[in-house]
C-alpha cells in the first residue's frame, strides 16, 4: 500500500514539475512567430489548447477501448476506467472549447466559427456529456456500466461521420476565416512537445486520483451493506 | 431465417395493431410536428424570401422533433405491464426484436411525415418543382438512420429513470450527420439543383444507415439483458 502511495506521489511532483517546465517554456523559451503582429501573447494559448484537445480525443478513445472490454470480459474495473476517463475527457474538451474562442476573438476578432474541428469538438463534447449523464440516470451499477460500455461505444463509432459530415458540409459553406497555417519553429515544437508531455502526466494523474475515489466509493457501499446486515 | 423475419413482422404487426387502435401516438406527432412549422413562422417572417432558404430546415426539425416523441414511446409503452419481459421470452432472436421496432416506428414516423410535409409545404406556400422520387428517397433513407440508432437509444433511455428527458439528450449529438445530410439534400432539391451535385450526402447518410444498423444489431443483445 506504501508503495503505491509514494508512486503517487512521484507522479504528482512529475506532473507538478512538468507544469511548471511547460509554462516556463510557453512564455519564456517559445518566440512568437514574425507573422504575429497584435497581441502576441495571445498565441502562446496554442500550447495548451493543442495538448488539451489531443488528452480529451485520447481519454475518448480509452472510454472506446474500456467499454469494448467490459462487454467482453464484465470486469468491474474496466467500467471505472471508462466512467474516469469520460469525466476527465469532458474536462479537457471543455479547456479546448473555452481556450478556443479567447484565441479566436484576438485571431479572426469572432468566439466562434462554424469550422469543422471546432464543430467537431463541440458534438463531441454532447456525446461524452450523454455519456455521463446516462452514468447518472440508470439506476443499479450492473445496467448503469452496461449501457455506459454501450453508449461509449456508439459515440465513438460516430465521431469520424460526424467529423466528415461537418468537414464537407463546410466546404459547400465558403470558409470565411481561412486557418494561416503557422509553421513551427523547432523551439515552438519543444515547446508543444513538453506541453502535450505535462497534459499526459496530468491525465494519468487524474485518472489515478478518480479511480480511487470509485474505488472508496465501492468499499463505503460495502461497509454500508456489512452494517445494515449486521444490525 | 425465415423464421427471423417471420417474427420481425410479428412484431412490426402487433406494434401497429397497438397504435392503430387508439391511433394516440400518431395524432399527437401529427400535431406536435404542426406546432413545430407554427411556432417557426411566428418565429421567422413567413412571408420573407429567406424563408424559402430556411424551409428545408424547418421541415427537419418538425420530423425529428416529432420522431422522438413516437420513439420515445415505443419502448416505454412495454414497460407497461411488464410486456418487455414477455417479449424478452419469446422464442426468438433479440435482433427480431430490434428490427421489428425498428420498422413499427420507422412506418410511423414515414406516415406522419408523408401527411405533414404537404401541409408544411403549403402553409409556406413554397412551390415545389423538383423530383418527388428524389425527395422520398432522401427522406426515407434520412428517416431511416434516425429511426434505426433513435430505437436503440430509445430501448437504453426506457430503461433508466429520467428516460423521456434522457432521449433527445442522447440521440441528437449522435444524429448529426443525418441532420447536415438530410438539410442539405432537401435544400438542393427545393432549389432546383441537379441531384448529382449533393450526391455526396445521399453517401454519407447511406453509410450512416449501415453502420448505425450494424452496430446496433450487434450490441442489441446487452441492452435487454434481465
Amino acid at each position: 500500500m506504501l508503495g503505491l502511495n509514494k508512486l503517487r506521489m512521484v507522479l504528482g511532483a512529475a506532473t507538478f514539475f512538468l507544469i511548471l517546465a511547460a509554462i516556463y517554456m510557453v512564455f519564456l523559451y517559445a518566440p512568437v512567430p514574425s507573422n504575429v503582429t497584435d497581441m502576441p501573447e495571445v498565441q502562446k494559448i496554442l500550447y495548451f489548447h493543442v495538448s488539451a484537445a489531443w488528452i480529451g480525443f485520447l481519454a475518448f478513445f480509452v472510454v472506446f477501448v474500456c467499454s469494448i472490454l467490459y462487454l467482453k470480459t464484465r470486469s468491474r474495473k474496466w467500467d471505472l476506467v471508462a466512467a474516469s476517463s469520460a469525466e476527465v475527457g469532458v474536462v479537457y474538451t471543455s479547456i479546448v472549447l473555452l481556450t478556443g474562442p479567447v484565441w479566436g476573438k484576438a485571431a479572426w476578432n469572432v468566439w466562434w466559427t462554424w469550422d469543422p474541428r471546432l464543430t467537431t469538438t463541440l458534438v463531441l463534447w454532447f456525446i461524452y456529456v450523454a455519456y455521463i449523464i446516462i452514468r447518472n440516470s440508470a439506476e443499479e451499477d450492473e445496467k448503469r456500466a452496461r449501457f455506459a460500455a454501450v453508449f461509449g461505444i456508439i459515440g465513438f463509432i460516430d465521431v469520424p461521420i460526424v467529423f466528415m459530415a461537418i468537414r464537407w458540409w463546410r466546404t459547400i459553406h465558403p470558409l470565411i476565416f481561412e486557418s494561416n497555417s503557422v509553421g513551427l519553429t523547432p523551439k515552438m515544437l519543444t515547446t508543444l512537445f513538453v506541453s502535450l508531455g505535462a497534459f499526459t502526466l496530468l491525465y494519468i494523474y487524474y485518472m489515478v486520483l478518480r479511480l480511487d475515489i470509485s474505488k472508496a466509493r465501492l468499499q463505503l457501499a460495502e461497509i454500508k451493506e456489512r452494517l445494515r446486515s449486521d444490525y | 431465417m425465415s423464421h427471423f423475419w417471420s417474427s420481425v413482422r410479428a412484431i412490426v404487426w402487433k406494434d401497429l395493431k397497438a397504435e392503430f387502435r387508439t391511433k394516440e401516438m400518431l395524432s399527437s406527432m401529427l400535431i406536435f410536428a404542426f406546432l413545430v412549422i407554427v411556432i417557426f413562422s411566428f418565429a421567422f417572417d413567413p412571408g420573407a424570401q429567406s424563408v424559402k432558404q430556411i424551409l428545408p430546415g424547418v421541415i427537419w426539425v418538425g420530423f425529428l422533433f416529432s420522431g422522438i416523441l413516437g420513439l420515445n414511446r415505443s419502448f416505454l409503452s412495454e414497460q407497461i405491464n411488464d410486456a418487455i419481459s414477455g417479449l424478452m421470452l419469446a422464442p426468438v432472436d433479440r435482433a427480431a426484436i430490434y428490427f421489428g421496432k425498428v420498422f413499427g416506428n420507422l412506418i410511423q414516423t414515414t406516415l406522419v411525415e408523408a401527411i405533414a410535409l404537404p401541409v408544411f409545404i403549403i402553409l409556406f406556400d413554397f412551390n415545389y418543382a423538383g423530383s418527388w422520387l428524389w425527395l422520398i428517397l432522401v427522406i426515407l433513407a434520412s428517416t431511416f438512420g434516425f429511426v434505426a440508432v433513435g430505437t436503440f437509444l430509445a430501448a437504453l433511455a426506457s430503461n433508466t429513470r429520467s428516460s423521456e428527458v434522457l432521449l433527445p439528450i442522447i440521440l441528437f449529438p449522435v444524429i448529426v450527420p443525418v441532420v447536415i445530410g438530410a438539410v442539405e439534400l432537401t435544400k438542393a432539391l427545393f432549389a432546383g439543383a441537379d441531384i448529382s451535385t449533393v450526391m455526396i450526402w445521399l453517401q454519407v447518410i447511406c453509410v450512416y444507415d449501415v453502420v448505425f444498423t450494424v452496430v446496433p444489431f450487434l450490441l442489441f443483445d446487452y441492452l435487454l439483458e434481465a
